[in-house]
């Protein structure tokens, strides 16, 4: 087995990828059920149902840092609101 | 009239590209010496000396071989991953095709100096620090998205009629690729090796991190020219000079198929 | 030209998968997980949350820093994108010139970056350098080393010459791509060349010249080597961008946990960048597509 200790793993950092490659697999299994539609939506760009989970995480990310650099509130907060942002984007985005 | 006027322009410019080389090719030509003690717009008593101190020196000039193999090493690589991949995406439809496009450009464009440390903990694992292999995998990193997306832009100009009357005339997939499709490309193919050549000749940061004896590039060793003494100006000039020679040999090479290249192409 | 479906498709792209995720998705997987720890050496490492983060984000060095990146950005794309269109027009369209121009051109593009760094460092130099000596000559101040402006102003110099072909090369692909009846045709209509160039040639640059400012865009973004050999960041710090700080941080300092932090803001905001450059890009060939070709790809 190679080791692979420095990529210092942590349970938080697994449980994060874990979570995108969840969605990545989740995203492929609906794509296949209901193929998306592209479409022009409130941002005013023509997405497609991928495309909109890509820019709401992008998003939220932003979201995040503006949260922790401005204020000095619990991060968690942010998640919640980066959540919500990511609903929103793929909803009406 | 105009244009005499746009020629002028052009030759100043041209002129704005060469004296600064020019004035590099002055320096190699002087000892250390002489062009710290006097100001000459040309040297007075041309010498090879430090050409010949370098090319009969080992350890700088395998720093040209190392360079050398890595840039060889990463071309064929790079064009060998990104020929099918770059016909997969120009002619089939499939699940994710345009992220994962997307994706591969996003790596063209990450800072190098975001993977140093990751890069060297991944290489000393697998052993390859300080082997060509090493230097050529990581410069894959930019030039793989390059290539495919050069390569898609070729392929994409390439009627898919070619495709299908190979297949009516039984031709099977890897046959019609090799002995159809890649002809009929070979520019593209020509312009995307020139550009892997070039990003893979030109970087330092990555072949510097992951080297340090064996495979150390041209440009890493160059830094020995910093001595207790002060640098060595005419030497630095010198290696300068050389590593300046293969770039411009290979732009001669492919000088009729840049101008083409470039307008059927993407980069 | 409609794509079709086809199993085959993934078995072609599955070695650009394997070699870019070796190449890229493990160290960016590292890169993730040091960013949330304090790391004092191997085995030794406390998870801190979003800590790094926080003092990453106040940082007023990296504030610095950053801003020194977009006025570099900025200016350097001020000066080469309408010099490089300019040169892109008086090239020579036949004859033994075009060669010769195309080599010339493309002959800084190929020249190693620290050697790039050096060449102009001996340029520059007022004692022993062309350029540095004919600026004393006139009179002028010239200290690179110990002077902030003239610092920057060698900085700028130096990415022209090394950048600007590559916009030239471009546009002047772009140009050739023109039928050339279309011009003639505008220039028996008495137009005069800004007419010409401003309705004829510069709206079909549009796609070559977005390719240019993105290209230019990313690249000026993560510049790292060429200031390293020429100014290493100073004087001071007046020329330290982002990846020379980051390298400061992680290769100097160790200090792993914010220099990965580091890493990953710098990442996203080239991501958002990538994006505006796709969809650029993309926009302009699903407006050529018919339509349908929509539900194409996911996830």
């Amino acid at each position: 087995m190679i080791d692979l200790e420095w990529m210092a793993w942590t349970l938080p950092t697994a449980v994060f990828f874990a979570g995108i490659a969840a969605l990545l697999v989740g995203m492929s299994v609906w794509q296949h059920v209901s193929p998306t539609r592209r479409r022009r939506g409130a941002l005013g760009l023509s997405t497609t149902r991928g495309d909109r989970v890509f820019l709401g995480l992008l998003a939220s990310a932003f979201l995040q840092l503006a949260w922790l650099g401005l204020t000095p509130f619990s991060p968690w907060i942010a998640a919640g609101l980066g959540g919500v942002l990511l609903v929103w984007i793929l909803r009406f985005g | 009239m105009t244009l005499r006027k746009r020629h002028v322009g052009l030759a100043l410019y041209l002129g704005f590209l060469l004296v600064p080389i020019g004035w590099m090719l002055n320096m190699s030509l002087r000892p250390t010496a002489d062009i710290l003690s006097t100001f000459r717009l040309l040297p007075m008593d041309p010498s090879l000396e430090n050409y010949r101190t370098i090319l009969g020196d080992p350890s700088w000039y395998s720093g040209y071989l190392n360079s050398l193999t890595y840039v060889g090493m990463n071309t064929a690589l790079s064009l060998l991953v990104a020929l099918p991949a770059a016909y997969a995406f120009s002619r089939y439809r499939f699940l994710g095709d345009r992220h994962l496009f997307f994706w591969l450009l996003t790596n063209r464009m990450a800072p190098p100096a975001v993977f140093l440390l990751p890069f060297f903990q991944l290489y000393s694992t697998f052993g390859l620090i300080d082997t060509h292999l090493a230097v050529a995998l990581a410069h894959c990193l930019f030039n793989v998205p390059l290539a495919v997306w050069i390569l898609e832009g070729f392929m994409s100009s390439v009627p898919r009629e070619i495709d299908e009357m190979a297949h009516l005339d039984g031709y099977s997939f890897p046959r019609f690729f090799l002995t159809l499709f890649l002809p009929t490309i070979g520019p593209g193919v020509g312009v995307t090796a020139f550009f892997c050549f070039m990003f893979s000749w030109v970087e330092l940061l990555l072949a510097r991190t992951l080297t340090t004896v064996q495979a150390k590039p041209i440009a890493a060793v160059m830094t020995r020219t910093v001595s207790a003494t002060g640098l060595d100006w005419g030497l630095l000039a010198a290696a300068g000079m050389l590593t300046i020679v293969p770039g411009a040999l290979v732009i001669w090479f492919v000088r009729r198929h840049l101008a083409k290249g470039l307008a059927l192409g993407r980069v | 030209m409609n794509r079709t479906e086809h199993p085959r498709a993934w078995l072609l792209v599955a070695p650009v998968l394997a070699v870019v995720a070796f190449s890229a998705l493990i160290p960016l997987m590292t890169v993730v997980n040091y960013s949330v720890q304090d790391i004092f050496g191997p085995g030794q490492r406390v998870f801190v949350g979003s800590e790094w983060f926080r003092e990453i984000l106040r940082d007023e060095r990296l504030h610095a820093a950053f801003g020194r990146q977009l006025l570099f950005t900025a200016s350097i794309l001020a000066i080469e994108l309408p010099l490089g269109v300019a040169i892109a027009l008086s090239m020579p369209t036949r004859g033994p010139g075009v060669s010769l121009t195309l080599v010339t051109l493309a002959l800084p593009l190929l020249v190693p970056w620290n050697v790039v760094g050096t060449i102009w460092l001996i340029f520059g130099r007022a004692d022993i350098g062309l350029g540095g000596a004919l600026l004393h000559g006139l009179g002028l101040e010239w200290n690179y080393a110990q002077n902030a402006a003239d610092a920057w102003a060698l900085l700028l110099v130096m990415d022209v010459w090394h950048w600007t072909s590559l916009v030239a090369l471009l546009a002047y692909a772009g140009l050739r791509a023109i039928p050339e009846p279309l011009r003639q045709a505008a220039q028996i209509d008495g137009a005069s060349p800004w007419a010409i160039f401003r309705h004829v040639q510069l709206p079909k640059l549009r796609g070559v010249l977005t390719i240019a400012l993105l290209l230019r865009l990313m690249d000026s973004f993560v510049i790292y080597t060429e200031p390293f050999v020429l100014t290493g960041g100073g004087p001071g710090n007046a020329t330290t961008f982002l990846s020379q700080y980051l390298a400061q941080r992680a290769v100097g300092q160790f200090d792993l946990g914010p220099a990965a932090a580091f890493s990953l803001i710098y990442f996203l905001i080239i991501l958002a960048l990538c994006f505006g450059f796709f969809t650029a890009l993309t926009a302009h060939e699903l407006h050529d597509a018919p339509e349908g070709e929509g539900g194409e790809g996911e996830a």
